[in-house]
């Protein structure tokens, strides 16, 4: 059949009036989008663990949080676990006596915070107290139950108790509740250990009583949700309470300082005998240190970059390295290409991973020599300060970037320190 | 009752076609403040959602008290002008509509051409002495302020 022209005009006719309506359809569709933020579908409480549940009312922002499930590989670092020992033999030396002889892995995203913690040899083989958990797990609830209603009575009792027992009281890795408060959905900050120390720290800078949930500013909360676990910390005393040296300050010596007053030492080292310290991932402290934290960026500026997803703009919360999403993280900010970004990035990284394998050999070959023979208490001390400061940059989750200069100058002294300390022994033999 | 030849039945039909287009363009046109587009106002630009920040960001800057959107992004001749908010125009709301667009966005070299024209257009007695020719290089938060 032929059809006529009047067919083909109207046909036109009803195409046009579908692309239109299509285009009011979707117009409406991001105005919406604009004014309704969020849809409460379900009430959430101080009891509400399930990142599930959270995930109803704030369907986008849950998304993200499960793909930190996701492994990608940076150059230095990313969530693709690897065997830290196996990369770099000569940590095995540097640990000798120590867990972390056992296993140390590249650590994975949030959503494995708990299962790799359930996993690693160091709490399978080794025993360990419940404080680990205060940042593997989603544990305010339990720190509430434990303590009677009182989540700080809770928080020493769980601290107290062995891993495996303490790990029964927890299902959730970090979720929602851990940095949200679900009223208001405001940034937050719950862990006790950290509430402690940024009152102790804030205090030797002259400010009393400092509540961050209370005094900090918007752009702080972005750091500090992150500095309430990506810290340095020891456990103190018997009952193991998880604490956060910063009493004289965040940097490395002020931290060195604190432990040297309270004679703390994580271990005496295997091969040596010395009594070393053990560094935890101090990301917080370091960045405290770098440029970028002295310009008022936080640490969801990059690692949460804003992500728009039709009107609306969301914080990512698959929360990764930003090296996985330059163009998010630093083009905000940065008006150059992404490539450009990452080679900057990468030169950083470069040298500083030159850097600290020189200072990881310089080192060992003060083992070797405090282990032939000549080893005194002076010298001994010497491996303490070196081994701090190598480890407080290698155990530091940014191959450097965080702060540069800061962590060439740290790896500078360890050099010297373990240089020193050779010069010790074969002044003695 | 009449019987119509397809002739006329043709053109009853597509009259009726032509008038629900009409309508439906017009109220969409409407609904999505397409008018708002012919005017000076900073505000309009927002409406299209990607801008909220450039225009938040705007009011925190020096230039918010002596300059609008058009005044910087836009010549000053009327064709030129509109001419720029057509292009632009059709360009945004075609990449939005699609959600394909880079983010964050950039300003392309030809609208860099026209916002450095228009620093010129105020500025020319001082920057007449200026070997850089990229104002904003330099002077990068004249225009926008602190996004957050």
């Amino acid at each position: 059949m032929k059809l006529s022209r009047w067919t083909y005009l109207e046909l036109a006719g009803i195409v046009l009036i579908g692309v239109v309506v299509l285009l009011l359809i979707n117009i409406n569709q991001r105005k919406r989008e604009a004014r309704d933020v969020f849809v409460e579908v379900v009430k959430l409480t101080e009891d509400t663990v399930e990142p599930a549940e959270w995930g109803k009312n704030f369907p986008r922002e849950y998304d993200g949080f499960k793909r930190t499930r996701e492994m990608q590989a940076t150059k230095y670092g990313g969530s693709v676990p690897f065997s830290h020992l196996d990369k770099d033999p000569r940590l095995k030396r540097i640990f000798a006596g120590y867990a972390f002889e056992l296993e140390y892995n590249k650590a994975r995203g949030h959503a494995w915070s708990l299962q790799d913690q359930d996993n690693t040899r160091r709490t399978k083989e080794r025993p360990q107290p419940g404080s680990c958990l205060q940042c593997h797990a989603s544990i305010l609830p339990a720190y509430r139950k434990a303590g009677g209603g009182d989540v700080l009575k809770g928080f020493e009792i769980v601290s107290a108790m062995p891993f495996r027992e303490a790990r029964k009281l927890v299902d959730h890795a970090i979720a929602c509740l851990d940095c949200h408060d679900p009223k208001t959905m405001q940034l937050r900050v719950t862990r006790p250990a950290f509430l402690y120390a940024v009152k102790a720290l804030k205090k030797s800078q002259g400010v009393e009583n400092y509540d961050p949930n209370t005094m900090a500013s918007r752009q702080e909360m972005r750091t500090y949700v992150c500095g309430q676990c990506h810290v340095e910390y020891y456990f103190a005393g018997e009952r193991k309470i998880v604490t956060y040296p910063w009493a004289q300050g965040l940097k490395m010596e002020q931290i060195e300082a604190y432990y040297d007053r309270i004679s703390f030492s994580d271990w005496k080292h295997g091969e040596t005998g010395a009594p070393v310290l053990k560094a935890q991932h101090p990301e917080f402290e370091t960045y405290s240190q770098g440029i970028h934290a002295r310009s008022g960026v936080s640490c969801a500026d990059c690692h949460m970059p804003y992500l728009r997803q039709g009107a609306m703009k969301i914080s990512d919360h698959n929360v990764r390295s930003p090296l996985l999403d330059i163009e998010r993280s630093c083009l905000t900010c940065h008006p150059f290409p992404a490539s450009e970004m990452k080679a900057r990035v990468e030169a950083i990284q470069d040298r500083h991973a030159a850097l600290l394998s020189r200072a990881e050999d310089a080192l060992v070959a003060l083992i070797d020599d405090l282990k032939a023979g000549g080893a005194t208490e002076a010298a001994l001390q010497l491996q303490r300060k070196a081994q701090w400061r190598v480890d407080f940059v290698n155990a530091e989750n940014s191959m450097g970037f965080h702060a540069p200069q800061e962590s060439a100058r740290i790896l500078a002294e360890a050099i010297d320190y373990a240089r020193q300390g050779q010069i010790a022994v074969l002044r003695k033999r | 009752m009449v019987r119509m030849t397809g002739r006329e039945g043709g053109r009853a039909v597509l009259s009726a076609l032509v008038g629900a287009a009409l309508g439906l363009g017009v109220y969409t046109f409407v609904y999505a403040k397409g008018y708002s587009y012919f005017s000076n106002d900073p505000a309009a630009c927002a409406n299209c959602h990607v801008m909220r920040e450039y225009f938040d960001s705007w009011q925190r800057a020096s230039h918010h008290g002596s300059a609008v959107c058009n005044d910087c992004h836009t010549p000053h001749a009327l064709a030129g002008k509109y001419l720029t908010k057509a292009e632009n125009g059709w360009n945004h709301s075609l990449r939005f509509t699609l959600q394909d667009f880079p983010d964050p966005i950039r300003i392309r070299p030809a609208n860099a051409g026209k916002l450095r024209a228009n620093c010129l257009r105020c500025h020319l007695d001082m920057a007449a002495q200026m070997p850089e020719e990229d104002c904003v290089r330099c002077h990068a938060g004249v225009g926008h302020g602190p996004r957050r």
